[in-house]
């Protein structure tokens, strides 16, 4: 019998142990800075680094307002945006019909219907040579580090923009209805922080 | 209490402010001509000007308007209004008409910035006006008389 019940809490008890480690490293999803310092090449790291940022960066909340091409994405599955509009001569729509014809300063919870409208202000999508839609972690991270495609942006900027942007953060607080991207801002910026630190290195694909 | 301007007129409401401008032009101020369509910004039916611009009323809280200046179709004027809302006679654009309110403040918006539009620049500004008659050629053809009688 004693040895029945002892055998019982070592097989309960052996999940919990074992979840243990990746509960105690990740926010929400993402895995924070110190979870990479056990990669002693620091140009490793520097990747490691910014493949956890694609988790952000490729993640629906972000990559919508990021498409390589004339129109927005929306939803989990991406599908073209619903009414369909266009990026516009100031990636804010068209005359007639601009983004904040719809999208107001914050987020709207809908008073008939389940779900949201999302809102910031400002409200609109990024640059055409910001479009990431498509394209692989190789490739986003020599647009980050391009002054031409990233807004004429220095690393530290970038930072900055990771770090503190209010629309960058409505990623984390998209509204009723809609997953938010994984993480937080905070931990985004860091990893950002550390990224950028550890020399900002590209993954090869 | 919010309070801004309706067709050229100080108003105040006193209503929770999240509500949808939408709700209070029709129930507070007894403008019905901006109608509910869809309520999640999907059809234009409830279009109006918010500082000039076209806004989708059902998804506005009310208290985004603190200040501002609302144009409904009852208040809607100047040369571009005028055209668009001859035209509109011009060719009976409506069939039901549930959506022609919203149909007009895009047009007219749309020609306050380019007066003289290309078939692609109008499908662009009305792409979020459903019209449940299918009465889309004729808003096209209605937009275009519009644009030519401003022209002169």
């Amino acid at each position: 019998m004693r040895k029945t019940i002892l055998m019982a809490a070592l097989l309960g008890a052996a999940p919990t142990l074992l979840a243990l480690p990746s509960l105690a490293e990740t926010v929400k999803g993402l895995r924070t800075v110190d979870e990479f310092d056990g990669i002693e090449n620091e140009t490793e790291r520097s990747v490691a680094l910014f493949t956890e940022m694609m988790a952000v960066i490729e993640h629906p909340r972000c990559l919508n307002c990021h498409p390589v091409g004339d129109s927005p994405r929306q939803g989990m599955d991406m599908h073209p945006h619903v009414p369909p509009v266009v990026r516009g001569d100031a990636d804010f729509g068209a005359p007639g019909m601009r983004c904040n014809t719809c999208h107001g300063e914050e987020n709207f919870t809908f008073v008939t219907k389940e779900g949201s409208i999302p809102g910031h202000s400002p409200w609109q999508l990024a640059p055409i040579e910001m479009g990431w839609v498509g394209k692989s972690a190789a490739e986003i991270c020599a647009q980050l580090k391009d002054p031409e495609r990233n807004g004429g942006r220095s690393m530290e900027d970038l930072h900055e923009h990771n770090a503190t942007d209010g629309l960058v953060g409505w990623g984390w607080d998209p509204g009723e209805g809609r997953e938010p991207a994984p993480g937080t801002q905070e931990v985004f910026g860091q990893l950002t922080k550390a990224w950028i630190e550890t020399g900002s290195a590209c993954p090869d694909s | 209490m919010v309070s801004f301007e309706l067709n050229g007129k100080d108003v105040s409401v006193d209503v929770p402010e999240e509500t949808p401008l939408l709700w209070v032009l029709r129930d507070e101020l007894q403008m019905t001509g901006t109608k509910f369509g869809c309520g999640i910004a999907q059809c234009g039916a409830c279009t109006v000007m918010l500082n000039g611009m076209t806004r989708r009323s059902c998804v506005t809280p009310v208290s985004m308007v603190e200040g501002s200046s609302v144009t409904t179709i009852e208040g809607i004027d100047g040369p571009e209004a005028e055209a668009v809302q001859a035209a509109w006679e011009g060719l009976d654009v409506p069939q039901c008409g549930w959506c022609q309110s919203g149909q007009v403040m895009s047009a007219t918006a749309l020609l306050m910035e380019i007066p003289k539009p290309s078939d692609e620049d109008i499908d662009n500004a009305m792409a979020g006006n459903i019209c449940r008659c299918a009465t889309y050629v004729r808003i096209r053809k209605a937009i275009h008389d519009a644009a030519d009688k401003l022209e002169g």
